[in-house]
């Protein structure tokens, strides 16, 4: 190729302004959040020497419970999402073409309206005197008749992970706002889009003839659903689960929202360290400790996604070598 | 054979959840008691419906100044941060695109960084970047920080469309005597012109809906139509006001929306008659 302009020069020319921007504005702020985590706060909101009692402060309060219930709570959000995607990416995908791309775009259109005020119009939907509130208190209901209907060993366990509670239900004092389960829900509404999307684009390249073959072999449907239709759009649902359970694990806005004081998440302490209390250090170690729990459930994602497809490359060069040996005998 | 519909039954289900918040802003936009945000008076009377929000919107009320501030704030920052990592998200995707070294998967790491790290990481890591040198928030660190995040998400688009993209198209030029500024301008840009758009209504969309972020780095007195909104709700009467906004905005969207689908639908009629 002819280039007049010398090729090396060239790269450095077209990468030096994304590069420069975003070490100086991403990667420059990282190190330095990782580096004030190494220093004490000062009572006067400035950070002070370097030093591990950030660190060692972390083990002490509440902080660990917030970790888990963050961690817990986006578990809850990413399975209803995926839960009730499936069947919408499904029933998407199985509309006449015309159809689907509407149906796709009035998922998305609700994104036109700002993201503050839908939650704040959920604020006044969860009103104590609104017909949601009863919805949940039937809700509570039912689910603490499951709860004394389970095992005892899992009662524990659903109190110790914090899923549960051994307390009744006070029907004057349970409100659906400041709940939690206000937040899951407001944070399914948020983030199912983002699920369907993904799953959706899978579905649509799904060869339907394959279901329709299980059911001609007598699958019905429901198992063929599963054991053809769910692997097939795996990648789908790998981008879904990445789309929402990221977003969840960073959410502050909902929970400072709806989720009152029974729902304080790792983003609302961030927030709250770093601009009521101006306690940089801490601010900085948690925020480290929600990167942490963001690149986990990520590397695995990549681990698996890795292994997957040495697997099949696997399966595939055993194919073609039983075909080959095949052919020669 | 029997089709279940199960699934078409959840959709429908899921369509409708989507859409009650919405339905529920349009309504609100009518409210006649802003404190109360009720449609009855306090005997439990019906009061009906009133137009007050959006006359106060369109004769420049004094007590929505601020609201319809934050609002053009909120453009311009979306604008400028459009226009901003368009360029820069030009340039990154063309330099992955064509080389593939060493610097370049360095690149490719910092590009796609961002993607997957929840937004108040960036906000707070950007305050602290301002905490470190002492810079004063307001204007320009919102400014730059909406780059910041807008830039990745314009890059991967534009990289979606390179894919499709025929290198040879650039030989060519090359071979008939073109230089690569000439290159670039006419034969580059216009191919990758629909992609462009693509990552700048991306970018526009995020950057005008973002508060996570701003709430970081705005500094005192500085607000974006999101983060007057959220003050707003703790305290103001005048919340109809942003419901009648959003309503607004709404209408205004699903206009060009419906525009944008004649105008394609035009052009493709036109170029199928000259064929």
């Amino acid at each position: 190729m002819s280039a007049p302009l010398k090729s090396k020069k060239a790269e450095w020319l077209t990468t030096l302004p994304s590069f420069v921007w975003l070490l100086l504005f991403f990667a420059v702020p990282a190190l330095i959040v990782l580096a004030f985590t190494f220093h004490a706060h000062t009572p006067n909101g400035g950070v002070g020497e370097w030093s591990l009692s950030t660190w060692r402060d972390l083990v002490d309060p509440d902080y660990p419970a917030i970790v888990w219930k963050t961690i817990r709570i986006s578990f809850e959000v990413t399975f209803w999402c995926i839960l009730l995607s499936l069947p919408c990416a499904y029933a998407i995908a199985r509309l006449p073409k015309r159809w689907r791309a509407i149906v796709a775009g009035a998922i998305m259109m609700p994104f036109w309206t700002s993201f503050v005020v839908r939650v704040f119009a959920w604020k006044t939907l969860l009103h104590p005197e609104g017909w949601l509130q009863a919805c949940y208190l039937t809700y509570l209901k039912v689910s603490e008749w499951i709860f004394d209907w389970l095992p005892g060993f899992l009662q524990k366990f659903f109190i110790w992970i914090g899923f549960a509670s051994a307390d009744r239900v006070d029907p004057m004092l349970s409100t659906i706002l400041d709940s939690e389960s206000a937040v899951v829900l407001v944070s399914v509404y948020t983030f199912l889009p983002f699920a369907i999307m993904p799953m959706y684009t899978a579905a649509e390249k799904f060869d339907f003839s394959l279901l329709e073959a299980a059911r001609d072999l007598g699958a019905k449907n429901f198992y063929a659903f599963r054991k053809i239709f769910i692997p097939g759009i795996r990648q789908g649902i790998i981008s879904a689960i990445l789309m929402v359970f990221i977003p969840t694990i960073g959410s502050y806005v909902i929970p400072q929202m709806l989720g009152g004081t029974d729902c304080v998440l790792i983003g609302n302490k961030i927030f709250m360290r770093a601009m009521q209390n101006r306690n940089i250090p801490h601010a900085s170690a948690l925020a480290t400790l929600m990167a942490i729990s963001v690149l986990v459930p990520l590397g695995c994602a990549v681990w698996w996604k890795k292994r997957q497809e040495m697997r099949d490359k696997k399966r595939l060069d055993d194919r073609t070598a039983h075909l080959m040996t095949g052919g020669v005998e | 054979m029997k089709r279940s519909y199960f699934s078409t039954i959840v959709l429908a289900l899921v369509l409708a959840f989507l859409y009650v918040p919405i339905i529920l802003v349009v309504f609100y936009g009518f409210v006649p008691n802003g404190t109360t945000m009720s449609f009855y008076n306090s005997n439990g009377e019906f009061i009906g419906f009133t137009g007050k929000w959006y006359s106060m919107i369109f004769s420049g009320d004094r007590r929505v100044d601020a609201l319809i501030e934050s609002f053009w704030l909120s453009l311009t920052i979306a604008g400028l941060a459009t226009v901003v990592s368009c360029v820069l998200g030009t340039t990154a995707a063309l330099a992955l695109h064509k080389w593939k070294g060493k610097l370049q998967s360095l690149h490719h790491a910092l590009v796609y960084t961002p993607l997957i790290m929840p937004d108040i990481l960036i906000g707070i890591s950007l305050l602290m970047l301002f905490v470190a040198c002492c810079v004063d928030c307001g204007f320009w660190t919102i400014l730059i920080a909406h780059i910041t995040f807008c830039v990745s998400y314009v890059v991967m688009t534009i990289l979606a469309r390179l894919q499709d993209f025929d290198d040879r198209i650039v030989e060519a030029s090359y071979d008939l005597g073109a230089g690569p500024w000439y290159t670039f301008f006419h034969v580059q840009l216009p191919i990758l012109m629909p992609g462009i758009v693509a990552g700048g209504l991306l970018a526009f969309t995020l950057s005008i809906d973002d508060i996570v972020i701003t709430t970081f780095v705005n500094g005192a007195g500085t607000n974006t139509f999101p983060t007057y909104v959220s003050s707003m709700t703790k305290h103001s009467k005048n919340l109809p006001a942003v419901f009648a906004l959003s309503t607004l905005m709404l209408l205004f969207t699903c206009v060009l929306m419906g525009l944008s689908k004649l105008i394609a639908r035009g052009g493709r009629t036109k170029t199928k008659g000259k064929i």
